[in-house]
């Protein structure tokens, strides 16, 4: 087997075993990248040259007799909206074409200073605002099953990169379901911790209540292990939890006897692909052999989620990109009357049309007259939504629903019309408003061959039921072990 | 809820962007889209539900007053898009 081919446990292991060094492995993955990329687009900035000196710098620390931080010495890729220190984070939007961060995002540093190797930053929506990576200022992310649909969005880079063997893992974000749906439209697995399980020191914010960074991986092992790397408080991010971290591995266990699972009613309904449906359900049945007991429910305010997201999320966006003004980084309008002009052409030519739009929403619903009609009633319906959820977690350890309506769609085919493209959202918006860990891994594949994902939803840090339940799903089925290029 | 070109216009404004009358058309075409889907949150009765503007229940965090070194004036002025004296260089405010 290609070495690229390895999950990053597998690879962790044999470089510590000294099996293989991390030079070939790193020249594994580069060679796989130069022969798909061209394909697949994932990546917006590539340091080949300096991923090979860091690997040689890994193998001499290895030959000194230093042993390494699980998962550390690995090829990774990172979404571009988290910052590098002297890599390029351009969030793919021209406002930040040549922004160069002087200090490194908390998981990123936290990833370098396991000596992982990172290889290049990773192409997503502008400013991570978008369902399948199209609305990048610079290039179109290519699904790996199907080169002429989208990977999802926003993090539709990271998780191309993973279902392709570009890196052994990659970080994303998710607002409103940008890890897991494009986990789920490509095919791996992904995940959104629990609101402030993970430090977002580094990471440009979109909507500060609701983001949240995660890993997307080859498999449920490595994802726990990457969470063990990247999880815990950090004194730079006030909203990041201040608790225990678990160790995540030892919720690696293939039992879900008496687990209760419950299935809202709400998640199957009009607008859900038949073959979607029946592959979620087929899982549920399937756990249910496996020792877990199931049952319906309902989540009542779930046909309210998307409205109350598209809202909040908005007017937060609407704040925070108001620091784009041409002054301390980032693009500037070359001519200009006054400061105002100088505000007003700077944005308009920085920004794309669909941040635009979300600014322009945002701002509507935060105007004087609007506010209490828009966003505050929005923030009202969280609470209805997040009292849902709590509700539903007094009966049952999980919940488990679609992570995305339907498969992979074509490019081109939603850009148009924004309506059809939020809706691409439905199924994963009302975890972010509650601020419930997620994660999608793949359950099937649909008559075309491209892969469905199935979403497990759990209480707020109990991260580890999760985890326990997709370990078991692996364990006793093969859709993990299906490649794009052997379809 | 249908939005006029007239409101595009002052939200636009406030939002510091400028739009063609082809993204003016557009955006009210979108913008009255996406606000009518938001019509439905009208049928729920809130007037007794607090709104919820973070889902964690903490309030104020407070840390030791510590001096700390910061990032070097020159890396930060790196990314500037002008530069004079150590400063960040905008357009005269003042008369």
């Amino acid at each position: 087997m290609e070495l690229y081919r390895l999950t990053a446990c597998q690879a962790y292991d044999m470089l510590k075993k000294r099996e293989i060094s991390c030079r070939e492995l790193t020249q594994s993955v580069i060679k796989r990248i130069e022969d798909v990329e061209k394909d697949i687009d994932a990546y917006l900035y590539l340091d080949t040259e300096q991923a090979l000196k860091q690997a040689d710098k890994v193998d001499r620390l290895i030959a000194s007799g230093k042993e390494l931080e699980p998962l550390g010495g690995l090829p990774i890729g990172i979404k571009d909206n988290m910052c590098t220190k002297g890599m390029t984070t351009t969030c793919a939007s021209r406002m930040l074409a040549n922004f160069v961060p002087p200090y490194d995002a908390t998981v990123v540093k936290k990833l370098k200073d396991r000596h992982d190797i990172i290889l290049g930053k990773l192409n997503m929506d502008e400013f991570a605002m978008g369902s399948s990576t199209e609305t990048s200022a610079f290039k179109k992310t290519k699904n790996p099953w199907d080169i002429s649909r989208v990977p999802g969005g926003s993090s539709g880079g990271s998780a191309a990169a993973v279902a392709a063997d570009e890196a052994f893992f990659t970080l994303g974000s998710d607002t409103g379901g940008s890890i897991r749906q494009p986990a789920s439209l490509c095919g791996v697995v992904g995940m959104k911790p629990t609101y402030g399980a993970i430090s977002r020191y580094g990471l440009i914010a979109f909507a500060s209540s609701l983001d949240q960074i995660g890993p997307f991986t080859k498999d449920v092992t490595d994802c726990a292990m990457v969470l063990n790397a990247i999880a815990g408080h950090d004194a730079n991010d006030s909203t990041s939890a201040v608790r225990e971290c678990p160790d995540y591995k030892s919720a690696l266990i293939d039992d879900v006897k008496g687990l209760k699972i419950g299935v809202p009613r709400e998640y199957f309904g009009q607008g859900i692909n038949e073959e979607v449906k029946k592959a979620v359900i087929d899982a549920i049945e399937l756990l249910k052999t496996l020792g877990a007991d199931y049952e319906e429910t309902s989540l009542k305010y779930t046909d309210y989620a998307l409205s109350a997201y598209y809202l909040i999320a908005s007017a937060e966006a609407s704040s925070n990109l108001g620091r784009y003004d041409g002054v301390k980084y980032g693009y500037r309008a070359a001519n200009y009357e006054d400061m105002i002009d100088m505000y007003k052409k700077t944005r308009s030519e920085g920004f794309g049309s669909e941040v635009k739009r979300r600014i322009m929403l945002g701002t509507y619903a935060l105007s004087s007259g609007y506010y209490d009609a828009y966003y505050l009633k929005a923030l009202k319906v969280r609470t209805l939504i997040t009292e849902d959820f709590k509700k539903a977690f007094e009966k049952y350890d999980v919940l488990i629903v679609p992570t995305s309506p339907t498969t992979a769609f074509k490019i081109g085919e939603r850009i148009d019309n924004p309506m059809e493209m939020y809706l691409s959202d439905v199924c994963t918006v009302p975890v972010n408003i509650a601020g419930l860990p997620a994660l999608s891994m793949p359950c099937g594949f649909d008559s075309r061959g491209l892969p469905i994902g199935l979403q497990i939803i759990g209480k707020a840090f109990d991260e580890e039921t999760i985890l326990r339940v997709a370990y078991t799903f692996e364990k006793n089925t093969k859709f993990h072990n299906k490649k794009p290029d052997e379809r | 809820m249908k939005v006029k070109p007239e409101e595009v216009d002052y939200i636009a404004s406030l939002s510091r962007l400028i739009l063609s009358q082809e993204e003016k058309e557009i955006y009210a075409n979108h913008l009255s889209q996406i606000l009518e889907h938001a019509e439905r949150l009208k049928e729920l009765d809130t007037d007794n539900v607090k709104p919820t503007a973070h889902v964690l229940p903490m309030t104020n965090v407070f840390r030791e007053d510590e001096v700390k070194p910061s990032l070097d004036r020159g890396v930060l002025l790196s990314n500037a898009p002008e530069v004079e004296s150590g400063c960040f260089k905008v357009p005269k405010i003042v008369e």
